[in-house]
């Protein structure tokens, strides 16, 4: 040993010399090689999150506002009236779904037909009437001022005015019209109406099917889709009357083409129509979507709302956290401060650490065996859920806790003990509170963890349709992130959006717990 | 505790102990030299001889200071204890003690400058010189223990002054007997009277030396009867 | 030794200190220790000690890390009880009555035999809360005021009052170290101990905090009797009264302190004590 230092060979270009530096910078080119690695991985992973986010926002954020239609209802003592007396009991008798067909249908004398007439009252929301009949019996004076109540559009047409049903491009025309209704249809002829559309036919008539993108003639004050087109002929159907007569010859006119073609939509060229005209008489207006917020679940995507669900979860976690936090803290106390150590508190460890990677499902089947089949307790209810929860997130809790507890300095427990404080003041009065906002942490997470939990409370029945608020702790209910589920499996493209708002919300609650941990963390440490 | 100790830890404390001892060894040998060349200077009259001697005391005294301020760094720095702590202090004794000496030699060499150039009776000398010898005989043993770890040569040593002591007594009348023969030897007599009390305290100091060894090895101090000659040694 | 007599009568402190060492004392010891040895599970740390701790006196435990002294230091208040496999044996008696018995409890020999520790680990409450809690827990005090009396004279007898007595609300943490040893010191004798017992009290201070504390434990000399395990030989000579050398878990000598740095008997000691290769 003393040979090796005491050789002075090359002892000042030991690490001065070519080869010292050429090691020296292998040694950074390591380090930058680990940083760009670990710079690299965060960026993927706020890559991925960003993709995520974005998507989910941009899904979703149309779900937060509705548009609404303010139709002048006929809301008096003949409509509402239990002959001609209005009374609470009348008012809730009334026939609202007639009150509001009533109303749409006069926006559109010229409607007959009753298939037509179906379609039109389609665009109001079928929830309207039960809406109107909420308002009314809420406050009766507000049949007064009609004009003030705004009922949900359809979710079809709520997509489209939020320009999700297809896109549109306009054209206007040059040269005069000559527009003739008769009993087998309307001709128009003047001008090329098929410029600038692609697929001629061979032998230049083109015939438009419901399979092909849609051309509307706006022009006199009507609407009309064009059926053929030849030259300078065209056939179409009338969507909505000229102003007057019927013939007509139009200077102003434009066509509409509206991509995608009305078989593949839900939403016909003719309620598109109907649509623009109650915006025009600007009756329809966009709001913040109450609704989403305040209503439970409905097959009625514009109707249907996460108050349910988010009751559901609320009154699910408070039975979780107030099962498990309790036991949880309690566990991890024993067996960190007063368990003796042997064989069976081993064994209860490894357990507990066991418990802690069993699949949630797991705990689904348990609680569906023990809690609903073995003690019988309700269906769907909140507390069989927060109890299956609970059994989940008890293992984050003690776990976590303990942790807590253990980094809790020794010379802390020594100072106490030295005084002559006993074993339990010992835990109460100093490493508790000290331990306090990581096992707050630890429950958080856990919490979290409950929050966003699916699979047990299927198991549970927790995934049934509940239209009700739910009131109590064995009231049927659902959790957002069951909701979610569902949601994601109904057809309806405005349920998709649903689906992302619903998601939005959630995470909006896990931030809030998160920050929520983070404060009261603070607020134990600064107190300390 | 006659066993060697073993070695200190810090190797660089060894050897501030080991030149310590080496220059208690070093003082030692130059008082010795100063003894046997200040009794040789008295006898034989040796002016020059006398001169160098007072001249070399200087050194003495030097390396006296040099042994102190180590001890005293030592002390600071090291934070000696027990036996090293004793050891330390006693290089300081015995330093100051050997200085003591020294200041004996210088003495003598002095009175021989003072002293008329006539030779006195050679059997004042001898006596003189018989003592000189012996002395340094003590101071030779006495420099040896604080070397050797030998508790019993010290008590020896402190009990062989007592025959210095004797010596000087027997001297003592001697010069008296010479002087009332002839009072025309006073001043001489009175001179070589004082180098042999120089002599004798130098015994004095090597028996301190002695203890100092004895103090370094056991901690404590030679028995009180053993001092008073009431106990003999085996 | 009239002298002796009359300084017995003024100093209560040093009664013993003309005695030789090793042999019993006239007055009676605050604690006794016969024939202890400490086990961890099957490896024993301490070997048959006997050691007497007397009233007004400071007894130091040296010795090598590990040899055992801070083993016995904890057993003096069954601290090594919290240790599962640590196992006592031999007879420990305060005040003539054996500590290990089951009459005897040990929240409240805690609060009679007080202790300091190595790091200053005070409570990360307010100053006031940090002595205000072993009289809290004791139930030492009828009322706020009293115990507001308690915990001034306790900062003040540790020396500590001065420097913090505007800030009695603060954190304990956020005093300097030294401080913070001293806030300890108040702590514990604010429950108005019978013996003191520090565990390397001074190792994480400064020389100006060092030398605050020693002076500190001379002090409560007058009223306590103190145990302290140090490293610092120095610090051991300067402060205590009798020193006790431990070496692999067996007592190799006890004595006064100025004979153990002085003159040691034995060749272990001596060697430990001049930093000798043993």
């Amino acid at each position: 040993m003393t040979d090796f230092f005491d050789s002075p060979a090359n002892k000042s270009s030991l690490h001065t010399g070519m080869e010292a530096r050429e090691r020296l910078r292998a040694r950074y080119r390591a380090e930058w090689m680990f940083k760009a690695l670990g710079l690299g991985a965060i960026g993927v992973s706020v890559g991925f999150l960003l993709f995520l986010f974005t998507t989910i926002f941009m899904q979703g954020w149309p779900a937060f506002t509705h548009n609404f239609v303010a139709l002048p209802l006929e809301l008096n003592a003949q409509t509402l009236g239990d002959e001609g007396v209005i009374s609470e009991e009348s008012l809730s008798g009334a026939d609202y779904d007639a009150i509001v067909r009533t109303a749409i249908r006069e926006q559109f004398p010229e409607v007959s037909g009753r298939t037509a007439k179906r379609t039109l009252s389609g665009l109001i929301s079928p929830g309207a009437p039960v809406l109107l009949r909420e308002a009314l019996l809420a406050d009766p004076e507000r049949r007064n001022a009609p004009n003030a109540i705004t009922l949900p559009l359809s979710d079809f047409a709520d997509l489209y005015l939020k320009g999700q049903i297809s896109r549109s491009t306009y054209r206007t025309g040059e040269g005069e019209l000559a527009i003739e209704v008769s009993e087998t249809g309307v001709l128009i002829s003047g001008a090329d109406l098929a410029a600038g559309l692609e697929s001629s036919g061979a032998d230049g008539k083109i015939s438009l099917s419901r399979e092909m993108p849609s051309l509307l003639l706006y022009a006199g004050g009507g609407v009309f889709k064009l059926e053929t087109l030849e030259g300078n002929l065209a056939t179409a159907r009338i969507l909505s009357p000229l102003d007057a007569g019927e013939t007509t010859k139009a200077l102003d006119w434009q066509v509409r083409l509206i991509e995608v073609p009305e078989a593949n939509r839900k939403f016909s060229d003719r309620e598109i129509v109907w649509t623009d005209k109650l915006v025009e008489r600007q009756l329809v207006q966009a709001k913040f979507n109450t609704l989403f917020f305040t209503r439970g679940a409905s097959r009625e995507p514009e109707m249907a709302g996460i108050l349910g669900a988010v009751v559901g979860t609320a009154l699910t976690l408070v039975v979780t956290l107030g099962l498990s936090f309790p036991l949880g803290v309690a566990a991890a106390v024993y067996l960190e401060e007063f368990a003796p150590r042997n064989r069976l508190t081993a064994l209860v460890e490894v357990n507990i650490n066991n418990l802690a990677a069993v699949p949630s499902i797991v705990f689904g089947l348990l609680g569906l065996a023990v809690f609903l089949t073995f003690f019988g307790m309700p269906r769907s209810a909140p507390l069989v859920g927060g109890m299956v929860l609970a059994l989940m997130t008890l293992p984050t809790i003690i776990i976590a806790s303990r942790a807590a507890l253990r980094a809790v300095p020794p010379s802390i427990r020594e100072a106490a003990l030295g005084i002559g404080a006993s074993k339990m003041q010992v835990v109460v009065h100093h490493v508790l509170p000290l331990a306090m906002p990581g096992i707050l942490t630890g429950t958080i997470i856990g919490m979290a963890q409950a929050l966003g939990e699916t699979a047990p409370l299927l198991m549970i029945g927790m995934v049934a349709f509940v239209v009700d608020i739910p009131g109590g702790f064995t009231d049927p209910a659902t959790v957002l992130p069951v909701q979610i589920f569902m949601w994601a499996d109904f057809p309806e493209p405005a349920f998709q959006q649903r689906t992302s708002a619903a998601i939005m919300v959630l995470l909006a609650f896990l931030v809030v717990m998160n920050a929520l941990a983070v404060v009261l963390r603070k607020q134990f440490e600064r107190r300390w | 505790m006659p066993k060697t100790p073993s070695p200190h830890i810090v190797q660089s404390y060894e050897d501030e102990l080991a030149e310590l001892v080496r220059l208690i060894s070093e003082m030692g040998g130059m008082v010795e030299l100063a003894i046997v060349n200040s009794t040789m200077a008295l006898v034989r009259v040796d002016h020059e001889l006398a001169r160098q001697v007072a001249g070399d005391d200087k050194k003495v005294d030097d390396l006296q200071r040099l042994i102190d301020e180590k001890a005293v760094s030592m002390i600071a720095r090291r934070q000696p204890m027990a036996a090293d702590l004793r050891r330390i202090v006693a290089s300081i004794h015995v330093a100051t003690d050997l200085e003591r000496i020294g200041d004996m030699a210088k003495n003598i060499s002095r009175r021989t400058l003072r002293m008329s150039d006539k030779r006195m009776a050679a059997q004042l000398y001898s006596g003189v010189k018989h003592m000189s010898e012996m002395v340094l005989g003590q101071i030779n043993k006495a420099l040896d223990t604080v070397t050797s770890n030998d508790v019993e040569a010290c008590a020896r040593i402190v009990k062989a002054d007592d025959e210095v002591d004797a010596l000087y007594m027997s001297l003592f009348r001697e010069f008296l007997t010479y002087m009332m023969e002839d009072p025309r030897n006073i001043t001489d007599c009175t001179h070589l009277l004082f180098c042999a009390k120089n002599l004798e305290r130098a015994g004095d100091h090597a028996t301190n030396i002695a203890e100092a060894a004895y103090y370094v090895q056991t901690g404590g101090n030679l028995p009180a009867d053993l001092e008073a000659g009431l106990i003999e040694l085996s | 030794m009239l002298d002796q007599i009359k300084l017995e009568t003024t100093n209560p402190g040093a009664t013993s200190t003309a005695l030789l060492p090793g042999t019993m004392t006239p007055a009676n010891p605050k604690i006794t220790a016969r024939n202890v040895s400490v086990f961890y599970e099957q490896k024993q740390a301490l070997f048959d000690v006997d050691l007497d701790v007397m009233p007004n006196e400071v007894l130091s435990l040296i010795g090598p890390s590990g040899c055992g002294k801070s083993s016995l230091l904890r057993c003096f208040n069954r601290m090594n009880d919290t240790i599962d496999v640590c196992r006592v044996t031999g007879n420990i008696t305060l005040d003539g009555q054996d500590i290990y018995d089951r009459s005897i409890d040990v929240v409240e020999l805690r609060a009679r035999v007080g202790m300091v520790f190595q790091k200053p680990n005070p409570f990360p409450k307010s100053i006031f809360e940090n002595v205000a809690y072993g009289p809290r827990i004791h139930g030492m005090t009828k009322d706020r005021d009293e115990l507001e009396e308690l915990v001034v004279s306790s900062l003040k007898r540790a020396g500590l009052f001065d420097e913090v007595a505007d800030r009695l609300q603060d954190s304990g943490t956020s005093l300097s170290g030294g401080q913070q040893q001293r806030l300890c010191i108040a702590r514990a004798i604010a429950t108005r101990p019978e013996i003191l017992l520090m565990d390397e009290p001074a190792s994480a201070l400064d020389p100006i905090a060092t030398s605050i504390i020693e002076e500190l434990i001379d002090e409560l000399r007058q009223n306590y009797a103190i145990v302290i395990v140090t490293h610092s030989m120095q610090q051991a000579a300067r402060v205590s009264q009798k020193t006790a050398f431990f070496h692999m878990g067996k007592l190799i000598e006890k004595g006064e302190t100025e004979q153990i740095f002085t003159n040691p008997v034995d060749a272990k000691t001596q060697d430990y004590i001049t930093g000798r290769i043993g």
